[in-house]
């Protein structure tokens, strides 16, 4: 944890070592990011402006949040396609437990929703051995329904305000999404990158069979990653109610998972597992807000969003699949 | 079809002075092969003769470095398994390579089906079939599902799939190796009524009783040369193993250490078993002492250090200081100092894509991370130790580990259980595809790790390797220890014989260097 300690006198070498490894996989997507940040600041004197900063942190949050639970998921070498789902519970649950019981009682139970559905994912995928894909999918549909017959299919609304002063208040000019979008990076990022679980992630998604010989317990390891995608899923999902008042279903729905793994994907970490970053995927969020807001600015329409959207997302994953073969 | 060959001028194929390098092995050093129509050659060798490699550039899938290969006086150029086929070369390999959930005849036509305007004919594959079955001598259902017949099927479906390609000749690596005894017989009768129709094969295997009843010419190698052709009728299996084992070129290997016998039994296995993969296995090894499990490939020397490092299902016992281990996961087995160092580098030891600091350091990571955070300091200490002292060519311990050579990638294995403090370390295969120069550090360090009072246990497909190392080898055939061999008749002759079955077994009794007493108790305790 000592920052001194990463400049040893090799640090020359393995510069020159890492870009000769995989320049392009490593700061591709930060290039793209800076190209496309000084493009939309000089063609948009909309962009650059606090609060229109502010504002794209603040609309990101909730998905960011996901994402950073999908980029443990993938780099274990998982894959969930359940948290918009759970997104939407979570939201359901926090809003009928606050109209029937307590508000924190409320937003705590969305969160500690989300750690079961993430328990059963981890547990039905690694000790059940079924397909991920598959399996979240399935989970998904279920999770999604309970959600439709918790709120008979309607919006919840909560008017109290301390149900609302999550998504809604602000410190200083920042909204309280915004930092709790960066608590859940900075803790994310410092557990996967800092700690004995996060490297555990990376040898468990690299290579499973060497992981298991060095004495890992993959399975548990790999459904770890899954609670904890699940209870950020939760935390996203009641902080988006609480921006609202209401709860919904479907809130998350399919797009917020497909956003979720896209901003993933494009920032660099692999969806084959066993490399990646968390700063990689705030840089992915980032992108897709910035081509959203920037699109908005310049008048570019919704279709043409998701298209430059597509082939970011293509050229991402194309860049990764190329720099492995290249260096295998 | 492949009929037609049979009075083609003989030979159908021809390879002058053939070379093939990987890395820093050559695997095969101008080496000629005349293979004639309707003949059966046998390619015999030890372990990392270079036979199998060979099979593989007849195919097509090595491409060789150097040297000319010839079929029907032309000279050509096979670079890949397609261009073989084109020439009428196919393979069999060891793993059968069916689409296990397609049916027996989709597999043997897949690719080559019969067909009009993009529709696939059955009725046209079902006689294909028919024909080609009637020819073979041999019946297959055709619906049957591939993936679940037994290998001997799946091996007369490979056969079939070759014909059916217009096959000339068909290279099959150790075809016996997962047969019966009346399998590999059947076999056999199948391959002489194919010769008699001009077919050819080229056998590569270990079994020499079973190469000299069926092939007409055999090939000899060692170390990647070739030794002599000779027709079968000439030779014997005494003939065949000298020529095979010769004089080696003399790798100097690390002096032995003598084992006191007071010294401690650190590792105990007692009745190790795992149907059809080895059975009832029983040895002790001391503190400081190398114990080397040598057999031919197949003969469950892997299949006991992954049982008893807890890798995978086995039924025994295991104990360290005479402490029971639970051979349930890896985990269970270093929680008693137990480490593993697996055949396969890549695909079992090493996370290639991360740097060789967070490689040395998986295994014993709690060690270096006070309240689960890893201290960065402490691994680059424990990184840079290691790799000095082992000697690690690298620039930066912080690049992958897939930047690195074969020695070095094996060198950053021995240091990550180093780094862990194994008492106990199962080594498999520790230079396989390591060149030279590494391949003596390697040695060297397997001696001085023993000699710091670590209980080792070495496999390796190199018997020059398990004996120059090892005090004490055990020889496995067939997943059961047939003798123990140490001191005097401790020599690579004495090895490859045994693991072939050229001699007989000798009766042991496990760890008969403890009293009678402990020994009946021990065997009592596994029952």
């Amino acid at each position: 944890m000592n920052a001194m300690d990463v400049a040893s006198p090799t640090l020359p070498q393995r510069v020159r070592e890492r870009t000769k490894s995989g320049s392009l996989r490593d700061f591709g997507i930060v290039f793209a990011f800076a190209v496309l940040f000084v493009a939309l600041s000089v063609s948009s004197p909309a962009f650059l402006t606090t609060t229109n900063l502010v504002n794209m942190a603040s609309q990101s949050a909730a998905l960011g949040i996901v994402a950073c639970g999908a980029t443990l998921v993938f780099i274990a070498g998982g894959f969930d396609l359940s948290v918009g789902a759970t997104y939407g519970l979570a939201g359901v649950i926090a809003a009928q437990v606050a109209l029937n019981v307590d508000v924190v009682t409320g937003l705590l139970a969305g969160v500690a929703c989300g750690v079961l559905v993430g328990l059963i994912n981890g547990v039905v995928i690694t000790a059940g051995r079924i397909n991920a894909f598959v399996a979240t999918l399935a989970t998904s549909t279920v999770v999604t329904g309970i959600a439709l017959v918790l709120s008979n299919g309607a919006l919840i609304s909560v008017t109290d305000e301390r149900f609302t002063v999550l998504g809604q208040g602000k410190i200083l000019g920042v909204p309280y999404a915004v930092i709790v979008f960066a608590c859940v990076v900075i803790l994310a990022g410092v557990v996967l990158h800092r700690m004995t679980w996060g490297r555990y992630l990376f040898a468990v998604g690299g290579n499973s069979e060497a992981a298991m010989l060095s004495g890992l317990r993959v399975n548990v390891l790999r459904a770890s990653t899954y609670v904890v995608g699940g209870a950020l899923a939760g935390l996203a999902g009641i902080l988006a109610a609480s921006r609202v008042g209401t709860g919904l279903a479907n809130a998350g729905g399919n797009t917020l998972v497909l956003n979720a793994i896209a901003a993933v994907a494009v920032g660099g970490t692999s969806i084959l597992g066993g490399s990646g970053a968390m700063w990689r995927t705030v840089v992915g969020i980032f992108m897709l807000a910035m081509i959203q807001n920037g699109s908005n600015l310049l008048h570019i329409s919704v279709t043409y969003q998701s298209v430059i959207f597509g082939l970011v997302l293509l050229i991402a994953v194309a860049t990764d699949a190329w720099s492995r073969r290249r260096t295998r | 079809m492949y009929a037609a060959t049979s009075d083609a001028p003989s030979p159908v194929m021809r390879l002058d002075g053939v070379a093939k390098r990987f890395g820093g092995i050559q695997a095969l050093n101008g080496v000629d092969v005349v293979i004639p129509a309707g003949a059966v050659v046998a390619l015999v060798g030890e372990n990392g003769a270079g036979k199998s490699t060979l099979g593989k550039v007849i195919a097509g899938v090595h491409h060789p470095d150097a040297g000319r290969i010839f079929i029907d006086n032309v000279e050509v150029d096979l670079r890949s398994p397609r261009d073989a086929l084109n020439y009428g070369i196919a393979m069999v390999a060891q793993e059968l390579a069916l689409v296990p959930e397609m049916r027996v005849a989709d597999n043997v036509f897949l690719g080559f089906e019969s067909r009009a305007h993009g529709y696939i004919n059955s009725r046209s594959n079902r006689r294909r079939f028919e024909e080609l079955q009637h020819s073979v001598g041999f019946t297959l259902d055709p619906d049957h599902r591939a993936g679940s017949l037994r290998v001997a099927d799946q091996q007369k479906v490979e056969i079939l799939r070759a014909l059916a390609r217009d096959a000339r000749i068909i290279v099959m690596d150790e075809p016996t190796a997962a047969l019966t005894r009346d399998e590999a017989g059947s076999l056999f009768a199948i391959v002489r009524r194919l010769t008699s129709q001009g077919t050819s094969f080229v056998f590569v295997s270990h079994f020499l009783e079973e190469v000299l009843d069926v092939a007409d010419t055999v090939v000899v190698l060692k170390d990647g040369e070739h030794v002599r052709t000779a027709p079968a009728a000439s030779e014997t299996t005494e003939s065949l193993v000298s020529s095979m084992i010769g004089n080696h070129v003399d790798l100097s290997m690390p002096d032995k250490a003598d084992i006191a016998l007071s010294a401690p039994v650190v590792l105990s296995v007692r009745g190790l078993t795992h149907s059809g993969v080895f059975d009832d296995v029983s040895f002790d090894v001391r503190a400081g002492e190398i114990v080397g499990l040598a057999g031919l490939m197949g003969s469950g020397r892997t299949e006991i250090l992954r049982a008893i490092f807890g890798a995978d299902r086995t039924r025994g016992k295991a104990t360290v200081d005479g402490v029971p281990v639970r051979l349930k996961h890896p985990r269970w087995a270093m929680k008693h100092g137990i480490g593993m160092i697996p055949e396969d580098r890549k695909g079992q030891g090493l996370i290639m894509d991360r740097s060789i600091r967070d490689n040395i350091t998986l295994a014993s990571l709690p060690r270096h991370s006070p309240l689960g955070f890893i201290s960065r300091r402490s691994e680059v200490k424990t990184t840079d130790q290691l790799s000095e002292k082992l000697d690690v060519r690298t620039l930066d311990h912080e690049a992958p580990v897939l930047a690195l050579s074969g020695g070095n990638q094996q060198k950053v294995l021995f240091a990550k259980w180093l780094a862990f403090g194994a008492r106990v370390l199962l080594i498999d295969e520790p230079t396989r595809g390591v060149d030279v120069g590494a391949k003596a550090a390697i040695h060297q360090l397997i001696a001085d790790i023993a000699a710091q009072g670590v209980a080792v246990v070495l496999v390796s497909s190199e018997h020059e390797e398990v004996v120059g190392l090892a005090n004490r080898v055990l020889v496995l055939r067939r997943g059961r220890i047939v003798v123990e061999l140490a001191g005097h008749d401790l020599c690579e002759d004495q090895v490859a014989q045994s693991a072939l079955g050229l001699v007989a077994d000798q009766p042991r009794i496990p760890g008969n260097h403890r009293s009678v007493l402990e020994s009946q108790e021990i065997r009592k305790g596994t029952i």
